[in-house]
């Protein structure tokens, strides 16, 4: 199963043509991609940047299970979960997940199961920075 | 026995550190250090509210810890 996974947790910026070259495959008739975006404000308070903290060695290992879930439960060929830490500006991108599968209802819904579960399990930590101060967001919405 | 504390997220902001040794009783469940944990850090009482992980891996309530296990306070994570 390795060798269709592509995990990945970096200070560096995401790279989405990486991850849809990692599950292209000419066997493949749909790729879905999801690119977690760094929004401006929430609930009516702008935004100033994020920073993202992790306890890496275990997320990478919750990745990968989230992963060969997906290839177990879903008609899929190949999947990449890419995450970002560190400071992040609006419109970065934290999360990359990219799911190939000969047919689109397939990679549609592992892509859900992915950022679904990845939302839930993997220990990644957000915290929001504003003009008067910070704060860890507390839910996963 | 001798553990490791792994502090995360809001937690590493209270306890004011990212790790911490502690001696707790032979054969403690993880239930069981999470009461020794709210009793002796008064800090965690308004953040009560976090997952264990130990050795990289969630766990039960009534899992049993062993001696040098890596014990990490996971508070509700918001990646992605």
């Amino acid at each position: 199963m390795q060798q269709n996974t592509s995990i990945k947790i970096t200070s560096k910026k995401l790279n989405i043509q990486e991850c849809y070259d990692f599950v292209q495959d000419v066997s493949c008739g749909g790729i879905s991609l999801f690119v977690g975006t760094v929004r401006n404000q929430t609930q009516d308070k702008e935004v100033t940047l994020l920073d993202f903290s992790t306890y890496q060695s275990m997320a990478i290992k919750e990745m990968q299970k989230i992963a060969d879930r997906a290839l177990t439960d879903f008609h899929i060929l190949k999947i990449a979960i890419h995450h970002a830490k560190g400071k992040l500006q609006i419109g970065d991108i934290p999360v990359v997940i990219a799911v190939s599968s000969p047919h689109r209802k397939a990679a549609f819904a592992a892509c859900q199961f992915a950022i679904d579960t990845l939302k839930e399990t993997v220990p990644i930590w957000k915290k929001e920075h504003f003009a008067d101060g910070e704060v860890w967001v507390n839910t996963h919405p | 026995m001798k553990i490791t504390l792994l502090f995360f997220g809001i937690l590493k902001d209270i306890i004011g550190d990212t790790s911490k040794e502690l001696q707790v009783t032979e054969s403690i469940t993880v239930d069981g250090l999470k009461t020794h944990l709210l009793q002796k850090y008064k800090e965690l009482t308004n953040f009560s509210n976090f997952s264990i992980a130990v050795n990289e891996e969630y766990v039960k309530a009534n899992d049993i810890l062993k001696t040098n296990d890596v014990v990490a306070l996971i508070p509700p994570v918001s990646g992605g």
